[in-house]
């Protein structure tokens, strides 16, 4: 019978020296769900990772990943978890395909070499040497590496740093397509849109602790906390005012100045001011 | 997106899917690792040519016989040979390992199904690949250039291939072993580099053994080197030589106990200290 946890932490502690890096974390990530951990440099982010990953042995707390403890990984394990480390060109003389076929072969139930390169879109790339590749075109070789083994389970660590605009958008639609295709996703970002974009549900961890756990729109009661309405007096100053009912206050104002209201701006707290707050800024 | 779970589509093995039989990783691992060396141009200069290189030279300025018939090339070619061997193992792991593990080779392959063995399997068929095609270009252009006469008989030949396999075995494990004492990708090559060159001075392969001080052949005698050079002397030079030797004969029993001892020591070594992470990887 398998677990509907892909995931399941409990009181999850690290401690480098005196240095504490993981200070009680409890988390439960799905079957089937994108899972953002988000959280400044030092808050505990990557070390929580790196533990889930079977890299890093933890000092308490209980972690099953998959129904394994990674404390102690085996290679049944290790072909349904796929990881997506940051390469930095350790396989300069090897092409793209040679690569990716080679670490096919450690896989039970590898997909298709080249079905890979194409999907990850380096399709044009397949026969050059890997240190030819451009830092986002590195990236997606990490990406083919990691889903090579068609993980049950992906951990994505800050996949996107230093892609531009326009590779993240295609990089966010193979996180999507993976999803779409039942792999459970766990990414940690510094990016909030990245998260809002991906994520069903963001975990804020700060100081080694989990803060919160919600899907990106009630993130620090988003919804229900008081939206920002600013409008232009008559007088032309500007008016601001924070209301639980901005739809009733908008109507009251329109009424006021007789349709078009001045000036009028409605804001909701963003995923970047809850998270900030958050954090403790 | 309000939803926290997603109907779960499992993820079915492909038809047919299968694990590689050891055998199978093994080769492949080592056919990732020969087209990686043979693709980086400088280690494929160095380990290859230097070996030749030095011989020429040597062959050069000693021209003359040790005896009537007995040319110096004859001693000679023993530490080339017993060094490039040296160079192909000890060196090129103790300094390779290291950058690998810098670079996050060893992390990213720890990351997938492969038994942790593959990669020691690898580097060991990329070492004996290596080790036989710089052997035989060392012999080829000694016989070919500089009148080396080749073993005559089966029994040299076979001293050849045993003390050639145990003194590889035992420089590979070393060189495993010592690549745990580099903390950073850099410090590879200063670790490993003074202490073969040191190995080479003191084990006869640039000068005569026998010229050199008690005290220094005592320090020697500790190490492989000084035995591979003695193996493969037995193996290139007139049996009458063997009264020259420190102990009055090639002492083959003694060289493959010496040998298979380091064999032991570096395994124990490798398997007790061997790091996957950089310290900073934790």
């Amino acid at each position: 019978m398998e677990d509907e946890l892909a995931i399941s932490v409990r009181g999850l502690r690290k401690a480098y020296g005196d240095n504490v890096a993981v200070a009680g974390v409890d988390l439960d990530v799905h079957r089937g769900e994108v899972f953002a951990l988000l959280g400044p440099n030092g808050a505990g982010k990557t070390t929580t990772v790196e533990i889930l990953e079977g890299y890093r042995q933890r000092d308490a707390g209980e972690v099953r990943v998959l129904g394994v403890d990674p404390a102690h990984p085996d290679p049944a394990w290790r072909s349904r978890v796929g990881i997506v480390l940051q390469g930095i060109g350790e396989f300069d003389e090897l092409t793209v395909a040679e690569v990716v076929r080679h670490f096919a072969g450690f896989y039970p139930g590898a997909d298709d070499p080249d079905k890979v390169i194409e999907r990850v879109g380096l399709g044009a790339k397949a026969k050059a040497r890997t240190h030819t590749l451009s830092g986002g075109q590195k990236r997606r070789l990490d990406v083919a590496l990691g889903i090579i083994g068609r993980p049950e389970l992906l951990f994505l660590d800050e996949p996107t740093t230093g892609f531009d605009p326009e590779a993240r958008r295609e990089f966010w639609e193979l996180i999507r397509d993976l999803a779409a295709a039942g792999t459970t996703i766990v990414l940690t970002t510094h990016y909030l849109d990245e998260a809002e974009a991906l994520a069903d549900r963001v975990g804020v961890i700060a100081a080694g602790r989990v803060v919160e756990v919600a899907p990106p729109n009630r993130l620090g009661n988003r919804q229900e906390a008081l939206t920002t309405v600013s409008w232009r007096t008559p007088e032309g100053t500007l008016e601001t005012t924070a209301t639980a009912t901005p739809t009733a206050l908008v109507a009251e104002l329109a009424a006021r100045f007789g349709g078009e209201v001045p000036g009028l701006t409605v804001t909701r707290p963003t995923l970047e001011d809850v998270y900030l707050r958050m954090i403790g800024h | 997106m309000t939803t926290t779970t997603k109907p779960v589509t499992p993820v079915a093995a492909a038809p047919g899917a299968r694990r590689l039989g050891a055998g199978t990783l093994a080769l492949r691992q080592g056919r990732l690792e020969i087209t990686q060396f043979l693709r980086s141009r400088e280690s494929v200069v160095f380990t290859m040519l230097f070996p030749v290189v030095m011989i020429a030279i040597f062959a050069s300025i000693f021209t003359w016989e040790i005896t009537p018939g007995v040319r110096f090339t004859q001693y000679f070619v023993t530490g080339m040979i017993a060094t490039g061997l040296m160079t192909v193992s000890f060196q090129n792991l103790g300094i390779w390992i290291p950058i690998e593990r810098d670079r996050g080779v060893l992390k990213r392959y720890r990351g997938t199904p492969m038994p942790k063995w593959v990669y020691f399997a690898g580097k060991v068929l990329m070492v004996v690949a290596i080790g036989v095609a710089e052997t035989v270009l060392l012999l080829a252009v000694s016989a070919v250039f500089f009148d080396l006469h080749l073993p005559s008989t089966a029994g040299r030949w076979l001293t050849f291939g045993w003390v050639a396999a145990l003194g590889v075995t035992a420089c590979t494990l070393c060189g495993i072993a010592i690549s745990s004492l580099a903390r950073t990708a850099r410090s590879g090559s200063a670790v490993v580099t003074p202490v073969a060159l040191i190995l080479q001075f003191i084990s006869g392969v640039f000068f005569v053994f026998t010229g050199l001080p008690g005290w220094m052949q005592q320090v020697a005698a500790l190490f492989p080197l000084k035995w591979m050079c003695q193996g493969l002397r037995a193996v290139f030079l007139p049996d009458s030589f063997g009264a020259q030797e420190p102990a009055g004969s090639f002492e083959l029993g003694r060289v493959a106990l010496v040998l298979a001892l380091w064999c032991v020591i570096g395994l124990v070594l490798c398997l007790t200290t061997f790091r996957w992470t950089t310290k900073r990887d934790g």
